[in-house]
């Protein structure tokens, strides 16, 4: 094999690679017009009963969801916002604990937005007309990143602001369990 | 375009450029403050003593080259060593450039250290005291007073009384960023979880520019604050004005987008005094209209760049922490209405 020839196939090699490289997750630092199927001002239900097949995934989900900026700024949300108050660092207080497996209200990503943006029974307020719905999805990214749901490769390795916890790609990947076994 | 233009061509510009050197953000533009008073007397101390004895150290190799090449003419001459045994003209010579290398060295020191002393000076009889809190991309701004009832909260604006020793205190909220006012000031940095500080005597009424000078995320160039420095008596009229609690709207249209601002997104992170919006995430509205510059100098304060921000602070700002609502017409016209009678 010819010296000029390994070089050749090294450099097709590495221009390929460089070329898959260009695949870098968007940064849409606003939000995005998604057809709309329900009246504005609204969130769609997103709790059925056991035994109902669960409707398709939100649009908006593939957005947010694994998307290491809307993960970020979530996260900037969670402290600003005071969701530590209630939820602490995902540990629970006087709110339920975010970085467990048990989900009352679902854990998909439109479940937990739907969560912030109505409020639920019991002390969580409802953020509709405090957050743009924009925020609202970037903060329920971040939720789900609590209990390790993003791929490693999406989640800080050192959050934004300082902080005494371990960081967000250690955190361990919790299975989500569904509502119903959650009440157990 | 031939060679011979092309150097003049490029250079032109240049020079250009250089014509508008005394704006309001230069570190050349003169005695704006005492800080930079002095450190403009110490450059030139360097400048004459150092050009003094770059000459010299020219002139003296320029004629030990010709001498040499006179010497090498004649014959091959190597020198003994022994200094006693030298020229006395040369020796007398080198014990004079020995003295005044040391003379050089020592004025220098002296203007350094009387330099170093006045700028601490400064900071020992510190009248005023400010924080500046650094975010990104805008600046927390908050006076302090023995008085609580005096405290002022402000953004992206400072106002210094002129001729008064005031001590910056300076904070981040989350990246490293710098505190740079170059009329004024030297650079100094805002660190995370760290206090720092800067004291500034103003020396001159007007109108100066600062930046962050360190790189702190996509919007780091539209991270700027304008530094007002007026007449004592125009500080403290500012001041009182500052301290009142916004205006309560008069016209309908003001009254809806109070009712949007207060009660909408807005509230979360913003407060204006007065009103039962009280988030602390962004800048402090209260006096909104009073400023010069909308986003932390992003854009100069007018009814359309209000419009602008407010409707899509991300397609002028991308990144920033201020979303893109995406509010209706109606109630669009009604905030701009509301936020401009924040003076």
């Amino acid at each position: 094999m010819s010296s000029r020839f390994l070089a050749s196939v090294l450099l097709t090699g590495a221009t390929a690679l460089a070329l898959a490289a260009c695949d870098r997750e968007e940064r849409h630092s606003r939000a995005k017009p998604i057809g709309e199927t329900i009246p504005a001002g609204e969130s769609p239900d997103t709790i059925w009963p056991g035994g109902t097949p669960a409707p398709a995934l939100d649009a908006r989900a593939k957005l947010y969801d694994n998307n290491s900026p809307a993960i970020a700024e979530g996260q900037f949300l969670y402290m600003k916002m005071n969701c530590v108050g209630c939820h602490f660092h995902g540990g629970g207080g006087m709110g339920p604990p975010l970085m467990d497996d048990e989900w009352r209200y679902g854990g998909r990503i439109d479940q937990i937005a739907s969560s912030i943006a109505e409020g639920r029974p019991n002390g969580m307020p409802a953020w509709r007309t405090k957050l743009t719905d924009d925020q609202i999805w970037k903060l329920a990214a971040y939720v789900r990143s609590l209990s390790g749901q993003p791929s490693k490769d999406a989640v800080s390795s050192r959050s934004e602001s300082m902080s005494a916890t371990t960081p967000q790609s250690l955190t361990p990947r919790e299975p989500a369990h569904t509502s119903d076994t959650a009440q157990q | 375009m031939t060679r011979l233009l092309r150097a003049p061509a490029l250079l032109t510009p240049l020079l250009l450029g250089a014509c508008d050197y005394q704006s309001y953000q230069s570190i050349f533009s003169g005695d704006a403050a005492t800080e930079v008073h002095q450190f403009n007397i110490l450059f030139v101390v360097f400048l004459v003593v150092c050009a003094v004895m770059y000459l010299l150290v020219l002139i003296f190799l320029a004629t030990g080259i010709l001498r040499a090449r006179r010497a090498s003419e004649a014959a091959n001459v190597v020198e003994s060593g022994r200094h006693n045994q030298s020229h006395p003209l040369m020796r007398s010579g080198l014990i004079a450039w020995g003295a005044l290398v040391s003379v050089g060295l020592v004025a220098l020191a002296i203007a350094s250290f009387f330099a170093d002393r006045s700028m601490a000076q400064a900071a020992a009889h510190e009248k005023l005291s400010i924080t500046v809190t650094a975010n990104q991309w805008w600046w927390d701004v908050q006076y302090n007073s023995g008085d609580v009832s005096k405290t002022l909260r402000t953004a992206n604006e400072l106002h210094l009384p002129v001729g008064v020793p005031v001590r910056i205190t300076l904070h981040s909220n989350d990246v490293i960023h710098s505190f740079w006012v170059p009329s004024l000031a030297g650079k100094q940095d805002l660190i995370p979880g760290r206090e720092n500080d800067i004291t500034i005597v103003p020396q001159k009424v007007g109108i100066y520019r600062g930046q962050c000078a360190e790189f702190c995320g996509t919007q780091h160039a539209k991270m700027a604050f304008v530094v007002n420095v007026d007449s004592y008596a125009d500080f403290l009229k500012w001041w009182s004005h500052q301290l009142q609690p916004a205006a309560a709207p008069t016209t309908p249209l003001a009254q809806a987008g109070y009712n949007y601002v207060t009660q909408g997104q807005c509230s979360s992170c913003h407060a204006i005094a007065g009103t039962p919006a009280g988030g602390t995430v962004g800048p402090d509205l209260t006096h909104f209209a009073s400023r010069r510059s909308i986003a932390a100098g992003t854009m100069p304060m007018s009814e359309g760049n209000i419009y602008g921000w407010v409707e899509d602070p991300q397609s002028i700002k991308p990144g920033s922490h201020m979303p893109t609502i995406g509010m209706e017409p109606k109630d669009l016209h009604a905030v701009v209405a509301y936020l401009e009678t924040l003076r």
